[in-house]
């Protein structure tokens, strides 16, 4: 008999699986059953129909690295308030306080953030 | 109501009768497995012809009509079209990150899938933090999708993929407060356990307003998530062609295209588990008749029913507003939605500690 937890494991397990194998079949099927023609126009980039100027992989621009790490701090805070949250009947009015604490905190970050202009796309 | 775990447990023990204990896991897994793949293909070919007539509705065209009666056979016609469209190598792309990148999107979406309740007894992964679960999986999916852009190497995929990171990872932060929200209204992680504690009325009904704020919030934000409708600067096609997928050719974009019909599903199923008691039927308080009458209904149609009336909302949204600008997206997100969430979770849980009422 195998227990609950072990079942859920092998299931997720046989879900990533399933996953996996629907690309790869799809991907087996149609390089067996698709054209293929050669063309050394045809391995360009897709752009405006000329050639391609300078390198694609290039700099880009800082702001989608500040919402990465505002994203980061407060997605690890919500993730604490994950455990909080099932217990929060049986905690009542001093876990209330507690987390209070931790709240103000996440409220406070947000706060700075947003006067130091971190939430403006610049 | 039926009990779909009495029939699983009798194809066991028929299973367990004929052959040794392990031979019989491995076959289920094995069918348990063809069964997840048959009905993932099934439901997103059905939703891409589902948005189709919808959109075609609001437009007041007809829509895909040929194929098969209203149109139906139209996405299979399709499907068997991408399959046979050539692959074609490109030149300067990393192709080990390219190759990569739709494996992301597919397994995000499935292991997501497999989670949902589809019926009494009759959900694949019953972990008991089930909800969180679902939340961790569901954001493999933007490594996909920045992989997919990057590796093109183009200039067109790279901001589609970099504007989708920002959003998805954005509106994330939503969706997991609105989660929050629910999961201290219901006290459990574990999503049958979610589905249970609405037995009596659906938490949209006896949550109070705080609900109802989560549920606005959280079909914005899974709109967002799922790159749709008003949010879809990733392929805003006038200004970026296809966006992160544009490189992509024949089957390979389609997974693409698969996974996104797929998150849709996900998305409103996941909305009818937290708001509309995922399975469970319409239960009011003393009408005893009328509970009765509902529960005759196969839990499967109620679990499927929601999801689909819930994806329609959420196509009716692409239909009608316009796209926003990637600095309105990102101020919605964190000047109004969050600091709205924040407050909401604090709402209720006055509401569930002190019993205020509203």
């Amino acid at each position: 008999m195998i227990t609950l937890a072990i079942q859920n494991a092998t299931l997720a397990v046989v879900a990533l699986l399933t996953g996996v194998a629907l690309v790869a079949i799809a991907m087996w099927l149609a390089g067996m059953i698709s054209p293929r023609s050669f063309n050394p126009q045809k391995g360009e980039a897709y752009e405006c129909g000329i050639p391609t100027r300078g390198e694609s992989m290039a700099q880009f621009q800082v702001g989608y690295y500040l919402f990465a790490i505002l994203f980061l701090m407060f997605d690890v805070e919500t993730v604490f308030l994950y455990p909080w949250a099932v217990r929060v009947r049986e905690l009542g009015g001093e876990g209330l306080t507690a987390i209070a604490v931790f709240f103000g905190i996440i409220v406070l970050g947000l706060v700075y953030a947003w006067r130091k202009g971190a939430l403006e796309w610049k | 109501m039926q009990d779909f775990s009495v029939a699983t447990n009798w194809f066991h023990a028929l299973l367990a009768g004929v052959m040794p204990e392990w031979l019989a896991v491995t076959l289920e897994c094995l069918l348990i497995g063809v069964g997840l793949l048959l009905v993932y293909a099934l439901l997103a070919l059905f939703y891409i012809w589902f948005e189709r007539k919808v959109c075609a509705a609001f437009q007041c065209r007809l829509g895909p009509n040929r194929v098969g009666p209203w149109g139906l056979l139209q996405s299979f016609a399709d499907m068997f079209k991408i399959l046979i469209k050539e692959l074609i190598s490109l030149n300067h792309i990393d192709k080990f990150l390219f190759a990569l990148a739709p494996y992301l999107v597919i397994i995000a979406s499935m292991l997501a899938f497999a989670v949902l309740p589809w019926g009494n007894g009759l959900q694949i992964i019953d972990f008991n933090v089930g909800i969180f679960f679902l939340v961790a999986v569901s954001s493999i999916g933007v490594l996909g999708i920045l992989l997919a852009g990057w590796s093109s190497n183009n200039k067109f995929t790279l901001i589609g993929a970099l504007r989708s990171g920002a959003q998805m990872i954005s509106y994330e932060l939503s969706i997991g407060l609105s989660v929050i929200t629910m999961v201290a209204f219901a006290g459990t992680m574990s999503v049958g356990g979610i589905v249970e504690a609405q037995n009596h009325l659906w938490f949209i009904f006896s949550g109070h307003i705080p609900a109802i704020i989560a549920f606005v919030i959280f079909m914005i934000a899974g709109t967002a998530e799922t790159n749709r409708g008003p949010f879809d600067l990733p392929e805003a096609e006038s200004e970026l062609t296809a966006g992160y997928h544009t490189e992509y050719s024949g089957i390979h974009f389609g997974f693409f295209y698969l996974a996104e019909y797929l998150n849709l599903f996900i998305i409103s199923g996941v909305a009818a588990l937290l708001f509309f008691g995922g399975w469970m039927p319409l239960h009011i308080p003393g009408w005893e008749g009328f509970n009765h009458v509902m529960d005759y209904i196969p839990s499967v149609i109620w679990f499927i029913g929601k999801a689909v009336v819930l994806s329609f909302i959420i196509i009716w949204f692409k239909w009608t507003f316009p796209r926003l600008r990637i600095d309105q997206l990102l101020s919605l997100e964190w000047k109004y939605l969050l600091p709205i969430n924040l407050f909401n979770l604090v709402v209720m849980v006055l509401v569930i500690v002190y019993g205020f009422h509203f």
